[in-house]
């Protein structure tokens, strides 16, 4: 066993040496596989953490939302469809909520208004999100100007701001009074937004949905399951940017896989042929370049995914900032906690390393197989 | 001392840290508990529903509010031009609306 050891030290010893040698060409080939493996560790890690965290918040949304729909669009819904509800078994509680959205002509954010039972919120006494903050410049005292639906400004007097912890929430949330949001946006006394209702069984959420929608067909329903399922589907592997992201990663792996598999050059075709010729047997090369290959893609890899980790946990993503902001105005910074899947990082650690150390290895096998004569000539 | 020894030893580190970040990441999970129940508890006080991840558009603010009908509706032939439109996939329910339409 201790002389097996002291093989790999002596043949590490030699591939470290032949690698300081060129040490340009592999300083840039470890940044290169270095960036791949971070920008697809950083993606997997946010995109995980903002699934968990949706998975572990999103537990106490409402049961079931009830929508009224009219020419295929989302209507004011009548607070009376809430006492035929309330009338289906399993329904315990309907709740009304009125809630939309407010562009802010002075600073080009939009905003969710939304009516709350806060204590704090009253008629021209508002509750505003830190982001509204800090797009308004404002805090508890200040007023702000609002453009009603008739062109009439209101002024509400912000009473308190919604803690920062709590940003991935409510960053553009703005607690207003019933009056005043009806008053904002012409909403008629006896008009929701929507309904919610607390269904006492979870297993029989989607029964008490199927009641509803035959009650009241022109509604649609929205499970709270569903909403979990939402963020599930958002983030998933398969949509949007994620897609574009991880097959550009891909497809750059996939190069530079392909340029150390489609042959050597003929510095290291020469070495290989020294090597042979002054002894070396077949196996030991491939141990070289085995050795090579590890170094290479773990040195790449450890990088990768610790700069990954600090960019998404520590800096808040900062790289994916201007694509997650798009053209908002307002963008609620938050933190992420670190949950990471090890099935994920297991996953992307062998897709990393073996891969490249295959590609590696055939073109070597291939050439310290023939005549070291024949190589180094 | 060797180059071996010295690789070995980069490795020994690059692991002690890769190790730690799996302590960090747990120990930062029961840390965040207390911000991840008042958010919870300010989504059930108010019955939020959605993650405010993107401020641009009304169907990724409320991605599981969204609809059929939202996106596109600017003009004919108008694509998306959100930018987080296209960062996010659809929500499952709008599949099923989408399912009835169809």
């Amino acid at each position: 066993m201790e002389k097996w050891i002291e093989r790999q030290k002596h043949i590490i010893d030699f591939t470290v040496s032949s690698l300081l040698r060129r040490r340009g060409k592999n300083a840039a080939l470890i940044t290169v596989y270095a960036f791949v493996i971070f920008m697809l560790a950083s993606v997997v890690f946010f995109v995980q953490a903002i699934k968990r965290e949706a998975s572990i918040i999103l537990q106490d949304s409402p049961d079931l939302i009830i929508q009224r729909m009219s020419a295929g669009r989302h209507e004011l819904i009548p607070v009376s469809y809430g006492d035929r509800i309330r009338s289906i078994r399993g329904i315990s509680a309907v709740k009304s909520r009125l809630w939309g959205y407010y562009y802010d002509s002075v600073t080009g954010a939009n905003y969710t208004l939304m009516v709350s039972q806060d204590p704090r919120v009253s008629a021209g006494r508002i509750v505003i999100g830190a982001g509204v903050a800090r797009a308004r410049i404002a805090f508890a005292g200040d007023t702000i100007e609002f453009r009603a639906y008739d062109g009439a400004i209101i002024d509400l007097e912000v009473k308190d701001t919604i803690n920062s912890q709590s940003e991935l929430v409510s960053s553009d949330l703005i607690l207003v009074s019933g009056s005043d949001f009806r008053r904002l946006f012409r909403v008629p006394a006896g008009y929701a937004t929507d309904l919610t209702a607390k269904v006492r069984n979870p297993k029989e959420q989607p029964m008490v949905a199927l009641k509803v929608a035959t009650l009241l067909p022109d509604t649609r329903q929205i499970l709270k399951e569903e909403i979990l399922r939402t963020y599930d589907a958002a983030f998933n592997w398969r949509g949007g940017m994620i897609i574009v992201i991880l097959s550009g990663m891909l497809m750059a792996f996939i190069i530079l896989a392909w340029d150390k598999a489609s042959g050597l050059s003929s510095e290291e075709r020469r070495e290989i042929g020294i090597l042979k010729a002054i002894g070396w047997e077949t196996s030991d090369v491939l141990l070289l370049k085995f050795w090579e290959g590890m170094i290479l893609s773990l040195s790449s890899l450890f990088s990768g995914i610790l700069l990954a980790y600090a960019h998404v946990f520590f800096t808040s993503s900062f790289l994916f900032e201007p694509a997650l902001k798009g053209w908002a105005v307002l963008y609620p910074r938050f933190k992420v906690a670190p949950f990471i899947d090890p099935f994920q990082l297991a996953t992307l650690c062998f897709l990393a390393v073996v891969p490249y150390i295959v590609a590696t290895i055939i073109p070597v096998w291939r050439t310290a197989t023939v005549d070291p004569d024949s190589v180094m000539r | 001392m060797r180059k071996s020894s010295l690789f070995l030893l980069y490795l020994l580190v690059n692991a002690l840290l890769f190790v730690l970040m799996f302590v960090h990441a747990s120990h930062q999970q029961t840390a965040s508990m207390p911000s991840l129940k008042e958010k919870a508890f300010l989504i059930e006080r108010l019955g939020l529903t959605d993650l405010c991840i993107f401020t641009e558009a009304s169907y990724t603010r409320h991605l599981s509010q969204a609809d059929l009908h939202t996106p596109f509706q600017d003009a004919p032939m108008s694509l998306e031009h959100f930018p987080s439109g296209s960062l996010v996939s659809p929500s499952p329910i709008i599949r099923k609306i989408d399912g009835k339409v169809d």
